[in-house]
C-alpha cells in the first residue's frame, strides 16, 4: 500500500472547511533560534488537559536543567520540569494564558544562567523495552501534544484492548493561518521528527506511518522525503490546503477515508494521530534523555517587525518574546495564543509560555478587526455548509441562545470542534463558537453541580440514617436499663433481706456464746445464769428449723 | 348466547389475574414523582422553602402543597427544571423564601472556636470536623453553602465565603450583543 515517497495516493475530502488568507511567509524568512534566558520563569503547573501537577520541589530550593518539579496527579496528567538551573523562587497563584485571565499555581525560577543539566541518558535501544516502559518514560518527560490541546501523549500511544494499530498518522498540516512552527521544525529538524516517529510506532506497532503535510510547505515536504527516503513503511503525503484539516478527525478522514465515530476515538478505527511537534519531543525523551522543557513558538502578527519562530524555555513571558522580535507593545490591539480561528485573546503580555503555545499573535487593529456587532440570523445555511462535523450550527445557535440546552445536546453540540468555520462565514458576523464555548461550559457547570448536589443528598441521607439509628439504640439502651434496673431492685431487696436474717442470727448466735461463757464462768451460779437469760438455750433449737 | 358470556367471563377472570399478578410483581416502590423532584433540588438541606430539607419539599411540591419557586439555592435553574417536569408554567423565585445569592462556604475561624459542637450538630450534610472541646473545622469541598451552622455559634466565628472561581471551574461567558442590549 505505501511505497515510499513520490507515490499518489487516494485522498478523500471531509465536510465543509474554509480558505481563510493565511499570512504564513512572513514568520518563515529567518531561522529558528534559541531565545534569550529570561530574568524569570513562570511555570504553571496545570499546563495540560487532566489533573494539574503536584509541586515536589520547594521554596528556595536549588534546581538544575530538566529536574522534574512537579509530579502528575492521577492518570491523566504530566510533571513539569526545570527549563534551566536556578533557584525556586516562589510557589503560588500567578496569572496564566486561560482565557479567563485568572491566576493559577505556578512555580517561578530565577535562572542562575549556568544552564547545568541534571544526570540523564538517553534509552540505549529502546525497541528491546516494552512498549509499556516506553509509554511510562514518555509520560515521566512530561511530554503532551504540542499541537494546541495538550493531552497526555502517553495515554494516545496505549493501545489498549485495539490489538492493531494499522495507522500512525504524524499531523504537520497546521492548517490555522499566521502558525508555523511546525512547518519549521518539519523544515530544520526531519532527523528529530523521524527519530520519534519511530518511537511512537515501536510503542504502538503500528504497521504503517503517513506523515500528512499540507501543499502549502513545499519545503517541509522536501525535508520530510528527504528524511525518509528509503523507508518503506513511511509515506509524506501532500494534502491540499483547507481549514480545518489539522484537527485530527477531519485529518483521519482525508488520509483514511473513514470517520470517527461520534463518541469513540480514532483508537477505535486502528489509527492514532501524533503531531509533528510531539514527535520532536518523543525523540528527545527517550533517544537523549531530556524531559520536555521548550519548544518551538512562532512570534508573529503586525506588531511584530521581525516575525519568526524561536525555540523558547517553557515559563518564558511573552512580552520578552515579542521584544526578541522588535515588537511594538504599543501596536498590539490584541494578543491572541494560538491562530485567529481558534486561539484566545491574553489579558496581559506578561503571561508565560506553556506547553501548548504554539503562537503569539500579536495583531494590529488592521489584522484582526474588532468583532463587528452581532446581526439578527437569516438562515442563509452558509455555517451547515462550511461545518467540517456536518453539524447544523444554525440550530444549534438557536437553542444555545435561548438557553435550550437539552435541545443543543441533541443537536450533537458535544461534536463540535470549536473551529470557528462557521463564525467565519456567517454574513450577520454571529459569534456562533462562543455560544457553543457558553452551552457547553453552562452543561459542564450543571453536570458538576449535580455531582456535588448527588453527594450532599447522600450525606443528608445517611445523617438523617444515623440519627434515627442512635434515637433507637438510646431507646433500646434505656429501656434494657430500666429491665436491668427493676431485676437489680428485686435482688437487692431479696440480699437485705438475706443480709437481715443473716444479721439476727448472728446476733442471736453471739447472744448463746455469751450465754454459754456466762453459763461457764459462772458454772457454780447456774440457776442466777439461767435466769438472767431465760430464753436463750431454748431459743435456738426453736428457731434452727424455721430456717 | 350463553358461550359468549361464557368466553368473555373466562377472559375477564383471566386479565383480572394477570393484571393483579402485575400489580404484586412489578410493584414500584416509594413515590417516583418525588425521586424526580428530589433529584431536580440543589441539596443545600437549608430549609429557606420552609420545608426541613430538600427531600420534604420535593414531597410538599408532589402533593402540589408548594409552588416550585421556593428553592432559593437552585434559583432559575431549579424552577426552569421544575416547571420542565412538572409541566408548569416558570414563574419569578418567590421573595418570602429568600433571594438568589452567590455560592458560598462556611469558613470556621478557628482561632475562636471554642468547640462547643453546636454547629455539627446544625450541619445537615456532615460537612463539619471536630470534637467537644477540639478545635471544628469544615470540609469545604462538602460544604453546600446551606448557613445553617452560623445561627448556632455561640462566638461568631462562622463566615460563608462566597466559593471564588479557578480555571477549573471557570466557564465561557454568555456573548454579549450591544445591539440587543440597546433595543
Amino acid at each position: 500500500m505505501s511505497q515510499g515517497a513520490g507515490t499518489t495516493r487516494r485522498l478523500w475530502k471531509f465536510h465543509g472547511g474554509v480558505h481563510p488568507p493565511l499570512h504564513k511567509d512572513i514568520s518563515t524568512t529567518l531561522p529558528v533560534r534559541a531565545a534569550r534566558l529570561p530574568d524569570r520563569l513562570v511555570l504553571p503547573l496545570h499546563q495540560h488537559i487532566g489533573e494539574p501537577a503536584e509541586p515536589i520541589v520547594g521554596k528556595g530550593e536549588k534546581i538544575l536543567k530538566g529536574q522534574m518539579l512537579a509530579r502528575p496527579q492521577g492518570y491523566v496528567s504530566a510533571p513539569v520540569h526545570a527549563p534551566t538551573s536556578g533557584t525556586v523562587t516562589d510557589i503560588g497563584n500567578h496569572p496564566v494564558p486561560h482565557p479567563s485571565g485568572l491566576s493559577a499555581p505556578c512555580l517561578v525560577i530565577e535562572p542562575d544562567g549556568e544552564e547545568r543539566w541534571i544526570d540523564h541518558q538517553a534509552v540505549e535501544d529502546y525497541t528491546a523495552l516494552p512498549p509499556s516502559e516506553l509509554r511510562n518514560l514518555i509520560r515521566e518527560a512530561g511530554i503532551v501534544g504540542l499541537g494546541g490541546a495538550g493531552f497526555p501523549a502517553y495515554i494516545k500511544y496505549n493501545p489498549g484492548h485495539q490489538k492493531v494499530i494499522q495507522t500512525l498518522i504524524l499531523n504537520g498540516v497546521e492548517c490555522e493561518p499566521y502558525i508555523t512552527c511546525d512547518d519549521m521544525l518539519m523544515r530544520e529538524a526531519p532527523q528529530d521528527i523521524l527519530g520519534g516517529l519511530r518511537v511512537i510506532q515501536h510503542a504502538l506497532q503500528a504497521r504503517e506511518c503517513l506523515i500528512a503535510i499540507e501543499d502549502n510547505k513545499p519545503q517541509a515536504i522536501a525535508s520530510l522525503q528527504q528524511a525518509t527516503a528509503g523507508c518503506d513503511d513511511i509515506e509524506v503525503v501532500p494534502v491540499p490546503t483547507v481549514y480545518p484539516q489539522g484537527s485530527e478527525k477531519q485529518l483521519i478522514k482525508v488520509l483514511t477515508g473513514k470517520e470517527v465515530p461520534a463518541d469513540g476515538l480514532a483508537l477505535n478505527i486502528g489509527v492514532v494521530c501524533a503531531n509533528v511537534g510531539t514527535a520532536a519531543a518523543v525523540h528527545r525523551a527517550i533517544n537523549r534523555g531530556e524531559p520536555l522543557i521548550s519548544r518551538y513558538v512562532t512570534i508573529t502578527g503586525g506588531a511584530v517587525a521581525a516575525p519568526r519562530n524561536l525555540d523558547v524555555l517553557l515559563g518564558t513571558p511573552m512580552n520578552a518574546l515579542i521584544g526578541e522580535c522588535d515588537g511594538d507593545p504599543a501596536r498590539i490591539a490584541r494578543l491572541i495564543m494560538g491562530g485567529p480561528m481558534m486561539g484566545f485573546a491574553l489579558h496581559r503580555h506578561d503571561l508565560p509560555v506553556i506547553k501548548t503555545t504554539n503562537c503569539i499573535l500579536a495583531a494590529t487593529a488592521s489584522d484582526l478587526p474588532p468583532p463587528r456587532p452581532e446581526l439578527p440570523c437569516i438562515r442563509c445555511g452558509a455555517c451547515a455548509d462550511a461545518c467540517p462535523v456536518n453539524l447544523l450550527p444554525q440550530q444549534l445557535y438557536w437553542y444555545s441562545k435561548h438557553r435550550n440546552l437539552d435541545r443543543a445536546q441533541e443537536y450533537d453540540l458535544f461534536d463540535c470542534i470549536e473551529c470557528g468555520c462557521c463564525s467565519y462565514v456567517c454574513p450577520s458576523h454571529i459569534p456562533l463558537v462562543q455560544y457553543f464555548r457558553y452551552a457547553k461550559g453552562d452543561i459542564w457547570t450543571q453536570e458538576r453541580e449535580k455531582e456535588k448536589s448527588d453527594i450532599a443528598r447522600r450525606r443528608h441521607e445517611f445523617r438523617q440514617f444515623r440519627i434515627e439509628r442512635e434515637k433507637a439504640e438510646r431507646k433500646a439502651r434505656r429501656a434494657r436499663k430500666k429491665a436491668d434496673g427493676a431485676q437489680s431492685e428485686r435482688e437487692r431487696k431479696k440480699a437485705e433481706i438475706q443480709a437481715a436474717i443473716a444479721r439476727t442470727q448472728a446476733r442471736r448466735q453471739a447472744a448463746m456464746k455469751e450465754a454459754e461463757k456466762r453459763r461457764k464462768a459462772h458454772g457454780r451460779g447456774r440457776q442466777k445464769a439461767m435466769d438472767e437469760s431465760p430464753r436463750a438455750p431454748d431459743n435456738a433449737p426453736e428457731k434452727e428449723p424455721r430456717k | 348466547m350463553l358461550p359468549a358470556i361464557i368466553v368473555l367471563s373466562v377472559l375477564a377472570i383471566i386479565f383480572g389475574l394477570l393484571l393483579g399478578f402485575a400489580a404484586i410483581r412489578f410493584k414500584v416502590e416509594g413515590d417516583p414523582l418525588v425521586d424526580k423532584i428530589d433529584a431536580q433540588l440543589p441539596q443545600t438541606q437549608c430549609g429557606q422553602c420552609s420545608y426541613p430539607g430538600c427531600r420534604p419539599y420535593a414531597e410538599a411540591i408532589a402533593k402540589g402543597e408548594a409552588d416550585i419557586n421556593q428553592c432559593p439555592p437552585g434559583g432559575e435553574t431549579t424552577i426552569m427544571a421544575l416547571a420542565d417536569l412538572l409541566d408548569r408554567d416558570p414563574k419569578p423565585l418567590n421573595p418570602e423564601n429568600g433571594v438568589i445569592k452567590e455560592k458560598t462556604v462556611a469558613v470556621i475561624d478557628e482561632t475562636r472556636c471554642i468547640g462547643c459542637t453546636l454547629c455539627i450538630q446544625a450541619c445537615p450534610v456532615d460537612a463539619i470536623l471536630g470534637a467537644a472541646k477540639h478545635m471544628h473545622t469544615v470540609i469545604a469541598s462538602e460544604c453546600t453553602g446551606c448557613d445553617l451552622c452560623v445561627e448556632p455559634c455561640p462566638v461568631d466565628c462562622i463566615d460563608m465565603v462566597p466559593v471564588g472561581q479557578d480555571i477549573l471551574t471557570w466557564k465561557w461567558p454568555y456573548p454579549d450583543n450591544p445591539l440587543e442590549k440597546a433595543s
